[in-house]
């Protein structure tokens, strides 16, 4: 039978389209995402990786197309529908609470697992369950050391880390990192591969990145996309072998030779 | 030991309240009295201003209603129960600001400000251009509501001290109920929406509900307010749900230092006393007034609840923060 058939497929995307006006920023748009592998997604920039990414999460209604979790078609659901799904996302710029704590930053995304808003007199810090969770995806995001810190204060690697954590804390089985390196020095970088690598075996993950060493590093499957459509998708040495690949990256070609 | 300092501030300020009516005086005791009532009434807006990062323009409309459902539930030469009056003040302006609710939080930012406005609006004519509730002279309040329960009287609304130590019993009750509120894990939602409600939603939070709670809540609060504001006065106007109303009950969160419950109340004392000072001097105070309030605003960012810390760091040298 078909791909959705396969457990191990959390999300599915068929030919998703997204028109603004006349310009197609998706168009026809097939990916899966499956369960212990990571799914890269290249392009230059305006190829339409950040609108794929918004269509999936729920920040952007396709114009056509379908997108299935587990077989079910979430199309039309929210933003947070979809999380409370087990699709979880990071931004590709830094998308947290600055004034809040660390800490606090993870336990409210912890805590969107278990809301109980007419507990209006507990103790939040009571919420024992939200508590740990948040404290075990600060360490799993490598933060624990800064978990006090205001988050605002946090260096920019940090901050994507934080992003990370947040997503980790909501429990999502699919994460979408939409540039998750970018910006970071070359430690910070080499320490979010290492994540990544840690995530990869007991989640679905799709990763927007530019950063061509970190891709090969850890990528499964790798998309690539040119103006709004998926030009080749395949093994990170089928892409490397790719002609029409090479072609798109015209005079990037070297970055596909690492 | 200094962190301590702020609850014994607080306990100074509450002991003050407590026996100042000591000092015999019983315009400076009415006047007191007001103050903290329009306390109340900006604590309420603060939630959702300061702390869920709704600017609303029309929240004198859940203080009118309140004032208006005491008015209107007490017969003309009867005392209507004040077991049964205040709940449903409370429960009405609740109420009202939940359908509200419902339109105005489909929009945000400036919208939402304009829509707020246009439904106290809407409240406002209701009451002035209607034979509803006394049409534009509003309604005298004959009787203060009676407090019999089950055959006895606590307390006695008609005494002025009575009334005065019920609103600051009211003042205890609403600050204490919201600082459990923002404690919660309801609370600290409300919180993440003003600093960042797309992340709320994409972290599975549907931020709407949420925040119609809390737009019930503060209306609900202002109500208390608004239904003491009635009884202490004896009369309702439809002046008490103009948008002039509205206005003054930001501009004392704004002067007291939004997200900042205490803040809230210093800024209704500031608004007051203000008022207070400045027409004594001239019959163009609010020229006065508007002057003060916009230099605070330029100087004082973080408004009246701000100076201590701002203080500290001059003090110690810290540079600001």
């Amino acid at each position: 039978m078909s791909d959705t058939m396969n457990n191990d497929v959390l999300l599915v995307a068929e030919k998703l389209t997204k028109r603004f006006g006349g310009l197609a920023a998706n168009q026809d748009v097939n990916l899966s995402l499956e369960r212990g592998k990571l799914h890269a997604l290249l392009g230059p920039n305006g190829a339409g990786k950040s609108t794929c990414i918004n269509m999936l999460s729920g920040d952007l209604p396709p114009t056509e197309g379908r997108i299935l979790y587990l077989g079910q078609d979430i199309s039309r659901t929210s933003a947070a529908q979809r999380s409370q799904l087990g699709i979880g996302r990071s931004y590709q710029r830094t998308n947290i609470f600055p004034k809040f704590s660390v800490f606090e930053n993870v336990r409210l995304a912890a805590q969107s697992r278990n809301q109980r808003a007419w507990k209006i007199f507990a103790d939040a810090m009571n919420d024992k369950t939200a508590v740990d969770k948040a404290m075990a995806a600060i360490e799993e995001a490598g933060l624990t050391s800064r978990a006090q810190r205001i988050a605002g204060t946090l260096s920019h690697g940090e901050q994507r880390q934080l992003e990370i954590a947040m997503v980790l804390a909501t429990d999502a089985q699919v994460l979408l990192l939409d540039e998750p390196l970018a910006g970071m020095g070359s430690d910070e970088s080499h320490q979010m591969v290492e994540l990544l690598l840690k995530l990869r075996p007991s989640r679905a993950i799709l990763l927007v990145e530019h950063d061509m060493d970190a891709v090969f590093a850890v990528a499964n499957t790798i998309t690539v996309m040119v103006n709004g459509q998926v030009l080749e998708s395949g093994s990170p040495e089928q892409i490397r072998a790719s002609t029409q690949v090479q072609q798109a990256y015209l005079g990037h070609e070297e970055m596909l030779h690492v | 030991m200094s962190k301590h300092i702020p609850l014994i501030l607080k306990l100074i300020a509450l002991g003050g309240l407590l026996a100042f009516p000591m000092a015999d005086s019983p315009f400076y005791t009415e006047l007191v009295a007001k103050t903290v009532l329009f306390g109340i009434f900006a604590m309420s807006l603060d939630l959702l201003v300061g702390f869920t990062g709704l600017v609303s323009l029309g929240h004198a409309a859940y203080f009118g209603i309140a004032a208006y459902t005491v008015a209107l539930m007490t017969p003309k030469y009867e005392a209507a129960s004040f077991w049964t009056t205040f709940p449903s003040a409370i429960g009405i302006s609740a109420a009202a600001a939940l359908v509200v609710g419902i339109f105005v939080l489909r929009t945000k930012g400036i919208y939402f400000i304009m829509v707020t406005l246009a439904f106290a609006q809407m409240v406002f004519y209701l009451f002035h251009d209607t034979a509803l509730g006394g049409g534009s002279d509003g309604i005298y309040l004959n009787l203060k509501p009676d407090t019999t329960l089950f055959g006895g009287k606590p307390f006695d609304l008609d005494n002025p001290f009575h009334l005065y130590y019920l609103i600051i019993a009211t003042l205890v009750v609403v600050y204490l109920f919201l600082k459990l509120l923002l404690r919660s894990p309801f609370g600290k939602v409300l919180v993440g929406i003003k600093s960042n409600e797309h992340r709320m939603k994409s972290m599975g939070y549907r931020t709407f509900g949420y925040k119609l709670a809390a737009f019930s809540i503060a209306g609900g609060l202002a109500g208390a307010a608004g239904y003491l504001y009635a009884v202490l006065f004896g009369f309702v106007t439809p002046e008490l749900m103009s948008w002039h109303q509205s206005g003054n009950v930001l501009l004392m969160v704004i002067l007291g230092g939004m997200g900042n419950l205490v803040g809230a109340l210093l800024g209704a004392l500031a608004f007051v006393a203000m008022q207070e000072v400045f027409s004594t001097w001239t019959k163009h105070w609010q020229l006065v007034m508007g002057s003060v309030i916009v230099l605070s605003v330029l100087f004082l960012p973080g408004g009246l609840s701000a100076v201590p810390r701002r203080l500290k760091a001059a003090l110690t040298g810290g540079g600001e923060k």
